[in-house]
């Protein structure tokens, strides 16, 4: 097994890690860190490698990553009740994305998976009440210089992000699922006349099977993100494993991406998660999207770049052209969310003023024992 | 600095710094560090020169580097930054404080993973495997008092960080340099005859630091836990006379709890394991000055 494989070969085999030594679980613990997949691993070693013997050094690592999950997830739900109870007088449906969603549908998804903002999608039409009521209860915008505001107001799928005062969480609100600058346009009417309503309240919901298939492909190749990529590919293969046990609903999948106007989405989902994390795929599927493909010089070029920028984000699996293939594909995520015209200066700006340093929240509970290392 | 490792094995650290990392144990955790800055390399001679090696195929639990940030400043300003197998969670610091970093460092890597133990913001000391905990909010002289009572003879489990099992309730030493600041450090080079201190380090957001190494015989019993015997809450204050008061056990648990990196992740067994710990341990809070006989009051609680 090549060194630089090792995560996504257990991702794709699990019981291969039956021969392991423990340089190859000092390997595969690194690799599934900087994947954030830690927890994932544990689940999956957990359920599907029957009688591989996980050293106890490496046990922990993956119940403590678990435990995490865990407690995250109770987290979400009660970040979940309180937006309930801010907006309960609008009378708007609450539509929970992603992560957020995942854990609310209790998804094999949600049970490894950390994640860091809460996502909801609002009718664009509530966006403006969402908002005032939203302020009201605590939770504040945090991109406040006016070119951001502008950014994410004018041509943005969701609000500038809101941080809660007292909680410190973060809430991205989304009112569609792509920019609306965007060269397709999936209708959110669409998704929401279709969303599945949360067996115990009224105003909750997440997406239908297909759309929630779809939003998550459609965010793995339009957001441009590329170092939680494997993250979200082997998201892409866990709702299909879970969704996919008919046939028919492979062809509620191709249905629901043509009237969503997400085929293309669709055809680049299917073909890596076969092509990366082995998952099958029926053969009539496949062939009804290769319409929805590339043309072959551009499948070729685009197979090359996910290919490499899908792999884990640590240096043991990075190749000479890893960056650029990262780099290349964040252009090509922005030149799908807009037009040339706002594309060239909108990058400019980014590469000119100082990219705003990713914001890791050092806990208030550990800065006594970090001193002033905090960012 | 005090010449205690040979050069000869200060050579070998320094290359396994600058190569695939100096790798050894460290408590429970297997450690692996790498680093080209020299300062690093004469900090961790000195401090952790005789830790445990760990075998080639060892399982390393924190992969960590402490080096300078890529960039034009490192010719004007040198800096160093930490991380945790790439994953950098803080900003660059100046050089001068890169081996502080790779303790702050480490003690971030533990506090974020290490949920095997309910980790509690605390120096723990022990005589006989009795274990006293010394929570303690900065400033509160836990770290000052905690030296001066392993220089004493009590056997240091940790100055920073006590790990407390949820099942056995028993602490699990993780015996590793002790951070002084400001006074404290003047205080402690002049107070035993069993003090080595590492250089100074100024201006960080803690003011100077430096580090007190662990007494020899402290590794020696690196692995043998110690039972939770009494929490004692110091209280630093300028002039005032040495008093212990005991402490009920509700305000002993939200005390001892919002102290705790990881309760809150830790859930029923968090709950369980502290009230479990606070009903078998008497708790007092100690107001102090003189060192000598607060280390007098504390003695009389185990004997």
């Amino acid at each position: 097994m090549r060194k630089s494989r090792l995560l996504i070969e257990i991702l794709c085999n699990p019981s291969a890690a039956g021969h392991f030594t423990p340089p190859d679980w000092d390997l595969l613990l690194r690799q599934a860190r900087s994947a954030n997949l830690v927890a994932h691993l544990g689940v999956l070693l957990e359920q599907q490698s029957e009688g591989v013997e996980i050293p106890q050094r490496v046990h922990r690592h993956l119940a403590a990553a678990r435990l995490t999950v865990k407690r995250q997830n109770m987290a979400v739900r009660w970040e979940i009740s309180q937006l309930q109870q801010a907006l309960y007088s609008l009378s708007v449906p609450i539509l929970a994305l992603k992560g957020t969603a995942y854990v609310l549908a209790d998804l094999p998804n949600g049970h490894g998976r950390l994640f860091s903002d809460i996502d909801i999608l609002v009718p664009r039409a509530a966006l403006n009440e969402v908002e005032i009521r939203l302020r009201r209860y605590g939770w504040r915008s945090t991109h406040n210089n006016a070119y951001d505001q502008r950014y994410y107001r004018q041509w943005m799928h969701e609000l500038p992000p809101l941080q809660h005062i007292r909680r410190q969480t973060v809430l991205d609100v989304h009112h569609s699922i792509l920019p609306l600058t965007a060269r397709i346009h999936p209708d959110p009417r669409r998704l929401i006349e279709n969303a599945v309503a949360d067996p115990a309240s009224e105003d909750l919901f997440w997406l239908a099977p297909a759309d929630m298939v779809l939003h998550s492909m459609t965010h793995l190749f339009h957001d441009g993100e590329l170092e939680n990529g494997l993250r979200d590919l082997v998201d892409i293969k866990l709702l299909l494993e879970h969704f996919a046990t008919e046939a028919a609903f492979w062809h509620r999948l191709v249905e629901r991406a043509r009237v969503l106007e997400l085929t293309r989405p669709l055809y680049y989902g299917l073909r890596y998660v076969q092509q990366v994390l082995q998952l099958p795929v029926p053969a009539q599927t496949v062939k009804s999207i290769s319409a929805g493909g590339p043309n072959p010089l551009l499948g070729k070029m685009m197979d090359l770049l996910f290919e490499t920028a899908l792999q884990p984000s640590h240096a043991t699996c990075d190749s000479i052209w890893t960056a650029s293939a990262r780099w290349m594909l964040y252009i090509r995520a922005h030149a799908l969310r807009m037009p040339f015209r706002l594309l060239i200066p909108h990058l400019m700006r980014k590469a000119l003023v100082k990219r705003q340093e990713v914001e890791i929240k050092i806990p208030e509970e550990l800065k006594k024992i970090v001193a002033d290392v905090e960012r | 600095m005090p010449a205690i490792i040979p050069n000869s094995r200060q050579d070998e650290i320094r290359r396994a710094l600058r190569g695939d990392g100096y790798r050894i144990k460290i408590g429970p955790f297997n450690v692996s560090l790498r680093s080209r800055l020299n300062k690093v390399a004469e900090s961790m001679s000195l401090f952790y020169g005789d830790y445990p090696q760990l075998p080639a195929d060892a399982f390393v639990d924190y992969h960590v580097r402490v080096d300078n940030p890529l960039g034009l400043r490192r010719w004007l300003h040198p800096q160093a930054i930490f991380s945790f197998d790439g994953f950098t969670p803080f900003k660059p610091l100046p050089e001068a404080q890169a081996f502080a970093m790779f303790e702050w460092g480490l003690n971030w890597c533990i506090a974020t993973t290490a949920h095997q133990f309910l980790v509690v913001h605390s120096a723990v000391v022990a005589k006989d495997d009795r274990a006293i905990i010394l929570p303690g909010d900065p400033g509160s002289g836990k770290s000052t008092l905690c030296a001066a009572m392993v220089s004493q003879g009590w056997r240091l489990l940790s100055d920073e960080m006590a790990l407390i099992d949820p099942e056995a309730e028993h602490i699990t030493p993780l015996p590793r340099p002790i951070g002084l600041k400001n006074e404290s450090i003047e205080i402690i080079r002049t107070y035993g005859n069993n003090v080595t201190l590492g250089p100074s380090i100024n201006d960080t957001a803690k003011g100077t630091v430096a580090h007190m190494r662990p007494p020899p015989d402290t590794l020696q019993h690196a692995t043998r836990a110690a039972q939770p015997d009494h929490i004692v809450f110091p209280r630093y204050t300028t002039g005032a006379a040495t008093e212990l008061r005991p402490l009920n056990k509700p305000r002993t648990l939200t005390r001892v709890a919002e102290q705790s990196f990881n309760y809150h992740i830790l859930g029923e067994d968090g709950f369980t394991t502290l009230t479990r710990l606070v009903s078998n341990c008497p708790a007092v809070e100690l107001s102090y000055s003189h060192l000598d006989s607060a280390i007098a009051q504390i003695d009389a609680l185990v004997s």
